[in-house]
């Protein structure tokens, strides 16, 4: 048996420029990688390596550089595929983010196979990027939406799940990870239940990529969306997985260059999967950013990563509500099904003094709603404030936020 | 951290000066910062000369948009509402007297925004409620 050697996050660190900054005096305790990753130097420099030597468009150029810039953009692919353990290439759609690969998905193989008083069955827990587009679709079609509930805990009810898959969906659409509380999803079993009612399933790994091991094979998922710049990438990068005979029944999403076989002035033949869905010259840079940053995280090992963030959450779910006493932590309390977010108020202090508050400290946590108001509408929050950890967290920012948020606490309880 | 939020903005907040509503107020309106989930409601009180007798106002949110809302209140009782249409930002964060970040502009702002909307809405079309 191999040994396994444990995420050091302070040997991590020094891949980041950015913890060469002081703020305040100190090291940024940067508690926002739900929103967007920090990045290592290796990316930018995978980037600039691109944009100052062989910056030619790909699938183009016959000459030297043109043919490298394909290579990379290509490699970038093979890298993505064989991270989410996709069995070809070929299935990966190089999109913007998890949003527009969504909103892909809607229009391409939603307009063509829902129709009217289709259900489309989704969760409460959503992102608003697995809602909107839904939203849309089922408005255009006059088709059904429906919602799984969550629990106290912000576990999804499974029995209501079930109830919902005997309406037989045509599609089920959910996240692995809750952005919002953290939750982690049983998506295979999920999925293999859709599957047996006879819907197709996507599975929105925004949360997931980044913070674990994913085999979208092994998951049984349809379709799986990820955004690159929470994965150590660059904003601008992202993927669609789709198998390949639904890619192949899709009809495109956008019209232009690269996604065409034969244009004539009144009809045109489209290119082979995946060129159909990517009309336009691409983000090559970001494809290329993205491959390093994941070629980052494959060297400390996606296992060493869950791993690392289970003991940090581990360690903040016990010792947050004992420094501070006022805190409602939301989502599971147990770390074996909750990801490195910790989601919260404090009695006294509203979420946007919180965060002003605790950047005094140069700690940086997201307030609001999270982009999930139907998730806060439901935990009966109009906002709150939220800490999320990464490969270059440790137990040392927690301790920090710890006793920030208890001067926080102290401070809105003075005089009263 | 303890510099940043003075005492009195924390009274302010714990204490809302005008919190609750008026039984018959001449214009009720409400404003809401969609990004944060901050909401007022503001209810003003006009007599015939066109001063603002009473002001109330209900609402959730920071300490910072609940403590300016508090302030400014307390500012237009008794004043005409043609006085009150020349309130400006630097009136609020005169108010506030703290450094306020632009990520926090908006928060610190709901309040006066709510009250233009209810002075403009009130010189277009007096005499009624109006929402915005």
């Amino acid at each position: 048996m191999a040994i396994v050697r444990p995420l050091d996050p302070v040997t991590v660190r020094v891949d980041f420029d950015i913890f060469e900054r002081e703020f305040r005096g100190r090291r940024l305790a940067y508690l926002d990688s739900a929103a967007t990753s920090l990045k290592p130097r290796v990316v930018a420099e995978a980037m600039s390596g691109y944009l100052n030597r062989y910056s030619a468009n790909v699938h183009r150029g016959i000459y030297e550089i043109g043919e490298e810039a394909t290579v990379a953009y290509e490699g970038a692919r093979s890298t993505i595929a064989s991270f989410i353990g996709a069995g070809d290439p070929r299935e990966i759609i190089m999109v913007r983010n998890a949003t527009e690969a969504i909103n892909l998905v809607a229009y391409a193989w939603g307009r063509k196979n829902i129709g009217r008083a289709d259900t489309i069955v989704t969760t409460e827990m959503e992102h608003h990027s697995n809602l909107i587009p839904w939203q849309m679709l089922v408005k255009e079609k006059d088709a059904d939406l429906e919602f799984v509930p969550f629990d106290e805990e912000g576990r999804l009810i499974q029995d209501s799940y079930d109830v919902l898959l005997r309406t037989k969906p045509k599609l089920v659409s959910f996240t692995a990870v809750s952005n919002g509380i953290g939750t982690i999803n049983p998506v295979r079993d999920m999925v293999e239940r859709a599957h047996d009612a006879g819907a197709l399933v996507l599975v929105d790994g925004a949360q997931a990529v980044p913070h674990g091991p994913v085999n979208v094979q092994e998951m049984g998922a349809d379709f799986f969306v990820f955004s690159g710049h929470k994965a150590l990438g660059p904003p601008g990068s992202g993927a669609l997985w789709a198998r390949r005979e639904i890619l192949e029944d899709m009809p495109p999403f956008m019209g232009g260059g690269e996604m065409i076989r034969e244009v004539h002035l009144r009809h045109t033949t489209y290119n082979e999967v995946p060129y159909k869905f990517e009309a336009g010259t691409p983000d090559v840079s970001a494809a290329i950013g993205l491959a390093a940053g994941l070629d980052y995280l494959s060297g400390i090992g996606m296992e060493q990563v869950r791993a690392h963030e289970r003991d940090l959450v581990e360690y903040a779910l016990e010792m947050l509500p004992r420094q501070v006493p006022s805190i409602r932590i939301h989502g599971p309390l147990s770390a074996s099904d909750r990801a490195g977010v910790i989601t919260f108020n404090l009695a006294d202090a509203h979420p946007h003094d919180v965060a002003t508050l605790l950047d005094r400290e140069a700690i940086a946590v997201r307030a609001g709603h999270h982009c999930t108001m139907p998730l806060h509408q439901r935990l009966g929050e109009e906002a709150s404030a939220r800490a999320s950890f990464y490969v270059y967290s440790d137990r040392d920012d927690i301790d920090r936020l710890a006793e920030a948020l208890n001067k926080v606490e102290r401070l809105f309880a003075r005089n009263q | 951290m303890d510099d940043l939020y003075r005492d009195e903005i924390l009274e302010h907040y714990r204490n809302p000066h005008n919190f609750g509503i008026l039984d018959s107020p001449t214009t009720s309106t409400e404003g809401a910062n969609p990004l944060c989930g901050d909401r007022i409601t503001l209810m003003l009180g006009i007599n015939d000369q066109g001063t603002v007798e009473e002001v109330a106002f209900t609402g959730r949110g920071c300490a910072i948009s609940q403590a300016s809302a508090s302030m400014l209140t307390d500012d237009i009782k008794g004043k005409p509402l043609a006085e009150i249409a020349q309130f400006d930002q630097q009136h609020v964060l005169d108010n506030l007297a703290i450094e306020i970040s632009p990520a926090r502009m908006k928060c610190a702002m709901l309040s006066l925004e709510t009250l233009q909307s209810a002075v403009t809405n009130r010189v277009d079309k007096p005499g009624q409620t109006n929402e915005s």
